[in-house]
């Protein structure tokens, strides 16, 4: 796809808009004769170089027409797509109507992190999969960019200014513990404090955010994003406390027994990362996408001149991996310099579970794609640092219990590729700490807490949601839950007053 | 209890090398020997190292670190004057030490090794152990904590590489000596630079001597999230700060360690200099005010 100016983009938005709104009341057949508005980028030479966030945002007119595309069809496949069901049809309207603040209250009523989730859920398979504009069409691509309407209704509202501080009931006395600072926690500790409740927040880092922080790259989600849902829980007066791993800093149960906190929600993610378990894989030059990409955002790597946690030097960088993870971390070795970066993957682009939008994006900033190929060993030099990777090929077989067809390695199809990095990004499991310190908290067979639909779990008291429960997931499904324990916390601590 | 991270007390020990005791109440009532913190001296731009405690008043609510000011962030940390506070500190961190009676226990130490080593050698000695410790230093003006250690050893033993004090002699070579002599040790606890815990284990590995040793390695998070500091021990991938410090020295793979410890030391230099240039540029600054008045 050949690079179209944001400003030209915006002139022609801005034509169609006036033309549109001339031509009176919009009949299906007009509303899917808009054309579907391009997301404007900045230029894929120029973000090579910089963190900055690649996709601009749509104008107010582009997202205006964009709205409109939207049939306001009568079963609303795509609230049904939605995992926290926000009533899409609505806010498009209100965006069609050209009020964007209407919009985003509606978006508000069934998630709290719009700028968040607008950029970064996975739309295409979720709203926008079943959308009816895109299946008239033939084309999800075609879809109604519902997620990019959303980004822009959040975005307005943030531009307008601080937003008002969430009205907090009068003070409970109860108090209430919530481990761990991202999508899940947030959302727990803002439905939880607008009861009135007290809330503590405890994050082993020394920034709270999550994996939207020390994860997710500045290019795809800026931090100021985050920062300001952070100050937003503040104001509400949310207590924070950075550097507190709970386990080690202070044991889950004495949270209970010793510091009375009526309820506790475990929001700690799925922090560990997952190794091969092939030879060479502790060489110099081998690392975890968790360990590359904290480097370059959390400690701020990135930025050579300031920082003074260190980044390798990388120059031909070898990714493992088909999802986002692999995706930021392929991303982010380009914006460090390297020459090549290859992504290695064991299925078919078909199978990638990273967003489209980001496979598109790592394209053309000139990620060279590898699929069917899987990594069978590293090799290190006399230093050992690691210099070649042994690659199978593989081919597509039976579907597995995934659904996904299973891919078998093709004997004697090894090659080598000569690299100096390799960045492993084959998933992350659940950290360990909180399980082997808290005796009765139940876990599944994956390390995984068990937990029902409200988030409780095996301990009175006790809640969790996230990652920590479904594995790693996704932003909305981890904010969804939150939102599902701090209903059944705020119904707990309700039907047990304060004795 | 909150913890303030407030420098309470700051002292030279040798060229370099400091005790800081610092107010963190919650990590001294929850710190077991062998356990560690880290540190950060700037959220922003800071980077983040692992320290092990060598020493924690839970009356007091404090913890003693002791540093050697090696790098950007350790000098920076040696400089918090008393009163003022450190930015981050995170812990208490890893798997504490294994205490058991085990009969006889010799400890070795080796340059500020034996800061850490303090506690778990005290905690032998509580345990009901027969404790020999060795200490060793480049000299005598880098000898720490023999006091200490004096205090809580049945027989303490200092080699020095010039001979300034005690033997001039490698720890190892005492070591060996008490691997001969019956009865032999039933553990020995390890703790100094990578290549003196090397040899300590190579040292009593013919003599079966059950040899523990506690790993620095690079760390980023200290909490099992990356995996930058993982270690190859009997061909088995840990994360040191998890499931260690503390491994099986006979195990370990130290030849993978130090290369991996290796893995920034271009960027480790320039960032020291560059921190020496900065100290000597300040210093120069402040002459300078002082001259012109
Ligand atoms: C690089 C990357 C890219 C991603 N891209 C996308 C994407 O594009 N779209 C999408 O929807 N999802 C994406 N995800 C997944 C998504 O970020 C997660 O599903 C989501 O953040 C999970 O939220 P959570 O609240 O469960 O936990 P997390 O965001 O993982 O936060 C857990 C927090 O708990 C802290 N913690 C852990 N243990 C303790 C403890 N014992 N004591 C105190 N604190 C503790 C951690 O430090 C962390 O800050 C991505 C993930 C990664 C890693
Ligand atoms: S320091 Fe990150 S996993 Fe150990």
């Amino acid at each position: 796809m050949s690079h179209r100016e944001p400003s030209e983009l915006a002139r022609e938005a801005g034509a169609k808009l006036r033309e549109v709104l001339a031509a009176g009341p919009l009949n299906p057949k007009d509303r899917m004769a808009i054309p579907a508005q391009e997301m404007p980028v900045q230029d894929h030479v120029d973000r090579r170089g910089n963190m900055n966030e690649v996709a601009l945002g749509y104008t107010p007119e582009q997202a205006r027409l964009e709205a409109m595309r939207c049939l306001q069809c009568r079963n609303k496949p795509c609230v049904a797509g939605c995992p926290v069901a926000i009533d899409i049809p609505a806010f498009l309207k209100a965006v069609a109507d050209g009020d964007p603040r209407a919009a985003i209250d509606i978006i508000r009523r069934n998630s709290l992190l719009p700028a968040v989730c607008g950029r970064v859920c996975p739309q295409e398979s979720q709203c926008q999969e079943p959308c009816t504009v895109g299946k008239a069409l033939k084309n999800v691509d075609k879809a109604v960019s519902i997620g990019r309407i959303e980004r822009f209704a959040a975005d307005m509202e943030a531009a307008a200014g601080t937003p008002d501080v969430p009205e907090v009931k009068p003070e409970t006395g109860r108090r209430v513990a919530v481990i761990g600072s991202g999508p899940a926690s947030i959302t727990v500790a803002a439905d939880v404090r607008r009861e009135g409740h007290a809330v503590t927040v405890f994050e082993a880092f020394h920034k709270p955010g999550g994996v939207l922080l020390y994860g997710i790259p500045e290019f795809r989600l800026p931090k100021s994003i985050v920062e300001r849902e952070i100050a937003a829980l503040k104001a509400m007066g949310v207590v924070i406390r950075t550097n507190f791993v709970v386990g080690r800093t202070r044991k889950l149960s004495d949270l209970v027994s010793k510091d009375g906190f009526d309820a506790v929600f475990v929001g700690t993610g799925a922090g560990l990362p997952k190794f091969m378990g092939i030879p060479g894989e502790n060489l110099v030059g081998v690392f975890s996408a968790n360990e590359f990409l904290t480097r370059s955002n959390l400690m701020r790597a990135f930025d050579r001149a300031r920082a003074d946690t260190p980044i390798c030097n990388c120059r031909k960088v070898a990714v493992l991996g088909g999802g986002n993870v692999a995706m930021d971390a392929a991303r982010t070795a380009v914006r460090l310099g390297a020459d090549e970066v290859h992504l290695v993957y064991r299925r078919t682009e078909a199978e990638m579970p990273a967003r489209i939008e980001e496979v598109g994006h790592a394209k053309e900033e000139g990620v060279v794609f590898h699929t069917l190929v899987n990594a069978k060993r590293f090799l290190g030099d006399s230093y050992g640092c690691v210099r070649h990777m042994e690659c199978l090929r593989y081919e597509l077989g039976e579907p597995d219990n995934s659904g996904r067809r299973r891919p078998v390695e093709i004997p004697g199809s090894e090659f080598m590729m000569d690299l100096d990095t390799v960045i492993v990004a084959i998933g992350n499991e659940s950290n360990p700490l909180i399980r082997q310190t808290t005796p009765g908290l139940g876990f599944n067979k994956w390390g995984n807490i068990v937990a029902d639909d409200d988030g409780r779990t095996s301990l009175p008291n006790v809640f969790a949601g996230g990652d920590i429960v479904l594995g790693a997931a996704t932003v909305i499904l981890a904010m969804g839950q939150g939102r599902k324990a701090a209903q059944a916390i705020n119904s707990m601590l309700a039907a047990a007053p304060k004795t | 209890m909150e913890n303030s991270n407030t420098v309470l007390f700051r002292k030279e020990l040798a060229p370099d090398v400091y005790q800081i005791r610092v107010h963190a109440p919650l990590i001294a009532s929850e710190r077991r020997p062998g356990q560690f913190v880290i540190v950060q001296v700037d959220s922003d731009f800071g980077e983040r190292v692992p320290l092990t405690i060598a020493d924690a008043d839970p009356a007091e609510g404090s913890i003693t670190l002791v540093v050697q000011a090696v790098g950007k962030t350790t000098h920076r940390l040696a400089d918090i004057p008393v009163g003022e506070g450190i930015a981050n500190l995170l812990g208490p961190l890893g798997t504490p030490t294994h205490i058991e009676r085990f009969g006889r226990v010799v400890c070795v130490g080796g340059g500020i090794g034996v800061a850490p080593l303090h506690p778990i050698a005290k905690a032998m000695k509580e345990a009901g152990n027969h404790v020999t410790t060795i200490i060793g230093a480049r000299n005598q003006s880098l000898l720490i904590f023999v006091e200490e250690m004096s205090r809580i050893s049945d027989e303490v033993i200092i080699c020095t590489d010039d001979g300034s004090a005690g033997r001039k002699a490698l720890v190892t070579h005492p070591l060996k000596e008490l691997c001969e002599t019956a009865p032999k040790p039933d553990c020995v606890v390890a703790i100094g630079p990578p290549v003196m815990m090397k040899f300590c284990a190579e040292t009593t590995r013919p003599y079966g001597v059950h040899t523990i040793v506690s790993l620095n390695t690079i760390m980023v998070d200290g909490t099992g999230m990356c995996g930058g500091c993982r270690v190859t021990v009997g061909n088995e991938t840990k994360f040191v700060c998890v499931d260690g410090p503390e491994f099986d020295g006979h195990k370990v793979d130290f030849d993978n360690m130090m290369q991996r410890l290796g893995a920034y030391r271009k960027h480790e230099a320039s960032a020291h200099e560059q921190c020496h240039l900065d100290m000597e540029a300040s210093r120069l600054e402040e002459r300078r005010r002082a001259d012109g008045k």
